[in-house]
């Protein structure tokens, strides 16, 4: 029986009826980038890495199923181009000072940064005043780097069961909020045991008292590694 | 100040404890208490039994719900661009002056507070203001000191005159559809041709959805009746957010007979049993209206079982207010906030035809569109298909604006030229004309001969004109703040780059951009066109685009004549030091003012 296959930049890719692009590709070893995917999770295509052109149209790789003699482009320099503005995008809503950070080295942001080439932030920084929570004993929200993935959102409510993380707002609004009467982490459910204190693939959430000393510059995991050749990219490590 | 919890706990009762009301709870519940307290949250968050989050998520979300106090009286100057020509900010200000306020601060005696925001769908009598949610049109500086005397006096908004709040349809040109009807004369129709039989002839009406889209209503109402499951759902989308929009709202007030029947026949055709009207927070004024003709058509075996004597023909209609959110106009983002959840657009496929409203299989479709469905049951696609051009069939509502004689709600064949539709409306000496609302398309005196029309000029009704001493600059700068403020922030190149867009407007107005800004804001507008994720951030840059195109000399003359000048104004920057300082001397500025 002849498998059935759609194309990747040309090259024949087989899938399954029902997976999606990125699954596809990824099941044939071949890198879509992506931020606020991860395969554990319900697809959110929001932060629209992923895209790629279906016959010629944009469509988020982590939404858009598979068919069968479908042309998808996806590593094309056009698409490239527009992956560096995207990342540049979420730099400067945000503020991302990746040299203070502890997530360095271990940071999809940063790390698809380095991967498409984004050498400035080409846009006026926003520098929106934004908090820390740090009340919780365990972990630390730094909301000043959160790009609003909604990871944490997805894990806290559909594998801890516990709906901690939610987004609020609109637009520039956009934030993340948690679940207790002061709107504080240490007020909420949330142990560091949960899923959603480790999905964070930026330095938003992270564990306290890991810090640097995770893994010195020149062994973190991106540095390595680009993302693009993790084979496992998309899975965030345990936390140490 | 009533204290939340019984106030709030009967209205959660009311609404049968259904977290899928969320939002219709908290807009009675801010009507009561005035804000949206924490302490509101809680107990709304309990008596719902769902996080708290969720509560938050949907206050923060809709611009009219405030989880600050803003006082007992919360005005609100519509903004958009036809408001600015007529004078909404001397009018403001003057506001803002006697009640000795500042803008969105309110009042030391917590009594009032006065901002700015969106367009309300009163451009054909603007400047208007909303009042806790009511909208006053036609402001004038008589009547904005009538608002303050009756603020300062605490007067409560009921007893307000009623001249205050009347809103006039503006009905300047009828064909077909602005003609009243009998009520359950199209339902009679309908019933005669059959449930097949009626879905047939909307498919040979050919009639395309009047939102803008244009999508085939037949080939809409024929997938949902085709999707497999018992329920299915009509949802009629009055949430008319489009700035410079206001058809929908005259149908709404004077032909809802048109509406409401229009939506049983989709449920007849559909097999739908259940339609929501998505009333745009601002047409609260006509909530109760159209709830008394639908308690009515209960009454009349109009709505409910049975509908005409006809077995098996059940259907009802419930109002569902929207609070202020552009985006909810989007079918799934519609679909999203009637099931309590925020109005953000979903992932498609699937399409709302298979999985709609709580999964079910769900049409979405325009006012307008709906209408048309009584029109079609009367006399048939064929005769209905014989009116405007072969690809655009039927009538359409345009809504009236800006540089004009007669602003209102014309009615026209499609195919019309524009030259006629200004000619009508007693335009003269127009520079441009922007159709379809600040999503739509800026055209110029040299396009007037096109037709409104699918297949040249579509659009869901906004005509905005602008007269020869416009700057459309301006008009580009406004709808350019528009989508940073109604960007629903789900996707990023939306969420950032209508806020870069913005940014960028501003920049070039205070006369500090360069040939850069202006190639940038193309390179961001095509962006956000490419890779947004819905039709908001698509169409956010597409004013800016064509006033770049076609206006391209009200961009240069306010250009830097340097290449590029940085983003941050030093000047400005060392102000804060120089407060701090108490300084104000020549040597605490970086060079004299020029």
């Amino acid at each position: 029986m002849a498998e059935t296959t759609f194309n990747i930049d040309e090259l024949p890719i087989p899938f399954t009826p029902g997976q999606t692009i990125l699954e596809a590709a990824k099941a044939a070893g071949i890198y879509i980038p992506h931020l606020c995917y991860q395969p554990e999770f319900k697809a959110h295509g929001g932060c629209k890495m992923c895209t790629v052109m279906v016959n010629g149209k944009p469509q988020t790789a982590c939404t858009h199923k598979a068919a069968a003699e479908q042309e998808v482009e996806v590593d094309t320099p056009e698409l490239n181009a527009s992956r560096r503005t995207l990342v540049q995008m979420m730099f400067i809503e945000g503020n991302h000072f990746c040299p203070g950070c502890e997530k360095s080295g271990a940071c999809q942001l940063q790390a698809l940064a380095y991967e498409y080439e984004m050498l400035t932030p080409h846009f006026v920084e926003l520098f929106p005043e934004r908090n820390i929570d740090a009340s919780h004993p365990d972990v630390l929200i730094d909301y000043n780097r959160c790009v609003l993935c909604e990871l944490c959102v997805r894990a806290s409510r559909d594998v801890d069961h516990k709906e901690v993380f939610a987004i609020a707002g609109r637009g520039q609004d956009a934030r993340l909020i948690v679940n207790s009467p002061s709107g504080k982490l240490g007020d909420s459910a949330l142990a560091v045991t949960d899923r959603a204190a480790q999905v964070c693939p930026v330095g938003a959430i992270i564990v306290k008292r890991v810090g640097f000393a995770a893994a010195p510059i020149g062994e973190r995991m991106y540095d390595k590694n680009p993302i693009s050749a993790e084979a496992d990219s998309c899975e965030i490590p345990e936390a140490q | 100040m009533p204290t939340a919890d019984p106030i709030v706990s009967a209205i959660v009762e009311k609404y049968r404890k259904n977290p899928t009301y969320v939002l219709q709870i908290l807009r009675e519940a801010q009507e009561a208490l005035d804000w949206i307290s924490p302490d509101t949250v809680e107990a709304v968050a309990s008596g719902l039994n769902i996080p708290r989050t969720r509560v938050q998520s949907v206050v923060q979300f809709y611009s009219f719900l405030y989880d600050k106090p803003r006082g007992r009286y919360r005005l609100l100057f519509a903004d958009n661009i036809t408001d600015r020509m007529a004078g909404n900010i001397a009018l403001f200000e003057h506001m803002l002056n006697r009640l000795k306020i500042k803008r969105g601060v309110v009042s030391s005696d917590g009594l009032v507070s006065v901002d700015l925001a969106s367009d309300t769908g009163m451009c054909d009598q603007g400047p208007a203001l909303l009042a806790n949610n009511r909208a006053i049109p036609r402001l004038t500086m008589r009547r904005v000191d009538e608002i303050c005397d009756l603020v300062k006096a605490r007067a409560p908004l009921d007893e307000w005159p009623a001249d205050l709040f009347r809103v006039d349809d503006n009905i300047r040109r009828r064909e077909t559809l602005l003609t009243p009807i009998t009520s359950g004369v199209a339902l009679d129709a309908a019933i005669a041709r059959g449930r097949q039989g009626m879905l047939d002839e909307v498919k040979r009406a050919n009639v395309r959805g009047r939102g803008g889209a244009g999508f085939p209503m037949g080939r809409k109402w024929e997938g949902a009746r085709n999707a497999p499951g018992a329920e299915r759902y009509i949802v009629c989308n009055a949430d008319e957010g489009e700035p410079g929009t206001f058809k929908d709202r005259v149908l709404l007030n004077s032909f809802s007979v048109r509406v409401l029947e229009g939506m049983a026949i989709a449920g007849y055709a559909t097999g739908a049993t259940k339609g929501f009207i998505y009333l745009r927070g601002e047409y609260k004024h006509l909530q109760a209206k159209l709830q008394r003709e639908i308690d009515e058509m209960r009454a009349d075996a109009r709505l409910g079982a049975s509908i005409r004597g006809c077995p098996g023909f059940d259907f009802d209609i419930e109002i569902y207010m929207g609070a202020g959110a552009y985006i909810c106009g989007e079918g799934t983002a519609m679909v999203n906030s009637l099931e309590g959840k925020l109005g953000r657009p979903r992932v498609r496929p699937p399409s709302m035809v298979q999985v709609g409203y709580l999964g079910k299989p769900t049409v979405v479709d325009n006012v307008e569109s709906l209408a048309h469905a009584t029109e079609i049951a009367i006399e048939g696609g064929a005769r209905f298909a014989k009116r405007g051009t072969r690809f655009s069939t039927g009538t359409k509502l345009l809504s009236i604006s800006g540089d004009c004689e007669r602003p209102g709600v014309y009615e026209y064949q499609f195919g019309v030229t524009i030259a006629r539709v200004l000619e009508d409306c007693g335009a003269k000496a127009v520079s441009a004309v922007q159709i379809g609302g600040a999503s739509g398309v800026l055209l110029t005196p040299d396009e007037f001969s096109r037709r409104i029309a699918f297949e040249d000029v579509p659009t869901a009704g906004a005509f905005m004109v602008f007269g020869v001493d416009r700057d459309i600059f301006e008009v580009a700068r406004n709808f350019a703040h528009f989508f940073a403020h109604e960007s629903c922030g789900f996707c990023t190149p939306c969420r950032v780059g209508t806020t870069i867009q913005r940014n960028i407007m501003d920049k070039i107005a205070e006369g500090r951009g360069a040939r850069y800004e202006v190639n940038e804001l193309k390179r961001v507008v095509e962006f956000m066109k490419r890779f947004s994720h819905c039709g908001l951030g698509e169409t956010a840059g597409n004013a800016v685009r064509d006033a770049l195109n076609k206006f391209r000399p009200a961009f240069e003359r306010r250009l830097h004549a340097k290449d590029f000048a940085p983003a941050i104004d030093l000047e400005r920057a060392l102000e804060p030091a120089r407060r701090i300082t108490a300084r104000d001397d020549a040597e605490a500025h970086l060079e004299t003012e020029s």
